[in-house]
């Protein structure tokens, strides 16, 4: 099974984020960047499967220079080739823009499967793996939590609202988005790291791909929200700062 | 200007979050003079058609086909194409259900057009509409507006518009829409639908939620919190550790890998307040927040707060309570 793993590289967790005056995207000076953590489990079964079912696994990303740091955690922990779409303006690609882009790039493979995680942890589109499917013309499912592959087919358990979870079946060539918590990602390990330097990055961009996007939305601006509330801060000793509470929530917020 | 709200039921339950995008459709339309068709889509959905009716919108669109019974991303797709064609919106709404995250950016692009997914917020400014997402995970807001030609999607978060204050006293009579699928249009198959826990519990629709977080410290001190939940008459929830250690199933967990919830109460005791959190309770209608770090994020959103010894603040709580009922 040929697997494509669409990965992205956003800023570090705990990176702190400096907005410019009226921009749409962060300054990138300064912060770290770390692998998506909900492609971290889409990379993860792509691996799974491929040492179950055989073929390979492509890492894909589309970004900057800095990009090719999730492709090379990707290579050292088992993916085979890397592709790199080199965009320094991503950050002004809207959702179908940058699925745009990827999908050009995937109908360059031979492949059975593409792979994405749930959201990014930057921009938090949510939708580039359905996209994909559309611009492919593909079968799609999301919110992935166990697959199982056989006879061209997959049998996937999709998590759905409220504790409820469904059993659907697709035919392959598909496109899944896979749901943060479906497996424990591996770590690379020094052989892993030291194999991954061999390993193939592919650099493309948006005109080899022959893409031209027209944008179907804009970012204004970015900024840090403005709290909403005010909190009321109950003080006392416990028991009276309970008593306060319980007397608010009966009286001024009305909801026991 | 015309917006199409696009209503989620399953087996003829209405997903709640249906009636929020009703009212956030109604605020667009006070705003801008837009009027709404509202649609809902199924097997035979005629009863839903009418309760739908009862809201302020000016149409209703019954869509039924036997091969939308059950949901899936091909059925759903092809059928509200030729609704768009049908009813030539502007704007088509949606909840941002899972469900919806799972077919309306294809639906979009099978158009050539965009979504803008998951708003929390939306205002009139200048004669356009602005919609408001959040973007690195709740650290910044966007300021977003589309592009290019209508129709223009757009899915918003649950618990951003008050579902139970969208205006009622509607007086139109659901039109049928006839639409034409093809079993061999839909490749993917459903199966069935399951629950893993036995006693499993749908969080979203509790009035009433106690979450704990990594300030339980141990799985031991768990009953303390459900004396509390029991004596307020509330479901218990968690933070994403908890659920991780499996101190509590996962489907209790809120947040963004969990579930969102709009409660009319919401205690976080010993919750930090991380984003991933707090995306899935922010729209709780009071908070209350329960930890012994005045600095903890969670005090941003919370409308109440204490801050102190949860394992001294819970018991006294639960015995308050015990006592004014």
């Amino acid at each position: 099974m040929n697997i494509v793993v669409c990965v992205k590289q956003v800023p570090a967790k705990d990176a702190p984020l400096a907005i410019p005056e009226g921009a749409a995207w962060i300054r990138e000076t300064d912060i770290g960047f770390e692998l998506n953590e909900p492609d971290g489990y889409a990379l993860e079964e792509g691996l799974r499967l491929k040492e179950k079912h055989g073929g390979e696994v492509v890492a894909l990303s589309l970004g900057p220079e800095r990009s090719k740091q999730a492709i090379k955690e990707a290579l050292a922990k088992g993916a085979e080739r890397g592709v790199h779409v080199s965009d320094d303006k991503f950050y002004e690609l809207d959702p179908l823009g940058s699925a745009q882009c990827l999908a050009a790039a995937i109908k360059r493979e031979k492949f059975d499967l593409v792979l994405t995680g749930l959201q990014s942890d930057d921009h938090g589109f949510g939708q580039t793996g359905v996209l994909l499917a559309e611009l492919l013309g593909l079968p799609h499912a999301t919110i992935i939590m166990q697959i199982d592959a056989a006879d061209g087919r997959l049998k996937l358990k999709r998590e759905l609202e409220a504790g409820w979870f469904q059993w659907v079946e697709l035919p392959l060539p598909a496109v899944l988005s896979i749901q943060s918590g479906i497996n424990k990602p591996r770590y690379a390990t020094l052989k892993g790291i030291m194999a991954a330097k061999k390993k193939e990055i592919a650099t493309l961009t948006r005109a080899d791909l022959g893409v031209t996007v027209a944008p179907t939305q804009r970012i204004e601006r970015i900024y840090v929200p403005k709290k909403t509330k005010k909190t009321e801060l109950l003080t006392g000793s416990a028991k009276e700062a309970a008593a306060k509470l319980v007397e608010k929530l009966k009286h001024e917020a009305r909801v026991l | 200007m015309k917006i199409l709200v696009i209503t989620e039921q399953r087996d003829g339950q209405w997903n709640r979050a249906s009636f929020e995008t009703v009212a956030a459709a109604q605020q667009a339309a006070r705003d801008s003079g837009a009027t709404i068709t509202a649609a809902v889509i199924g097997k035979s959905v005629a009863a839903l058609a009418n309760q739908l009716a009862g809201y302020k919108v000016a149409e209703v669109l019954a869509v039924e086909h036997d091969l939308l019974e059950k949901y899936t991303p091909d059925g759903y797709t092809l059928a509200l194409k030729q609704v768009i064609a049908d009813a030539k919106p502007d704007f088509v709404f949606f909840p941002h259900t899972y469900q919806v995250r799972d077919f309306a950016p294809k639906l979009a692009a099978s158009l050539g057009r965009g979504m803008i997914a998951d708003c929390v917020a939306m205002r009139h400014e200048n004669g356009r509409l602005v919609f408001v997402r959040q973007m690195f995970q709740g650290k910044t807001a966007a300021d977003v507006i589309f592009q290019g030609d209508a129709p223009w999607f757009a899915s918003f978060q649950a618990g951003c518009f008050r579902g139970d204050q969208a205006e009622t006293g509607g007086t139109a009579a659901p039109r049928a829409v006839a639409v034409d699928l093809k079993p061999e249009q839909i490749r993917t198959t459903p199966l069935e639908l399951f629950r893993e826990a036995k006693q499993a519990v749908d969080l979203t629709q509790a009035p009433i939620i106690v979450a704990i977080g990594r300030g339980i410290k141990e799985p031991t001190n768990l009953p303390l919190v459900e004396k509390l939940a029991a004596a307020i008459g509330g479901e218990i929830a968690a933070s994403r550790p908890i659920c991780d250690e499996g101190w509590l199933p996962m489907e209790r967990q809120i947040g963004s890998s969990g579930q969102t919830v709009a409660p009319k109460l919401y205690l976080a005791i010993g919750i930090s307040g991380a984003i991933q959190h707090v995306v899935g309770m922010k729209g709780s209608r009071t908070i209350v927040a329960i930890n012994k770090d005045s600095n903890a994020p969670i005090f941003e959103v919370a409308d109440y707060g204490i801050v102190g010894d949860l394992f001294e603040i819970v018991p006294a709580l639960t015995d308050e309570l015990a006592k004014s009922k």
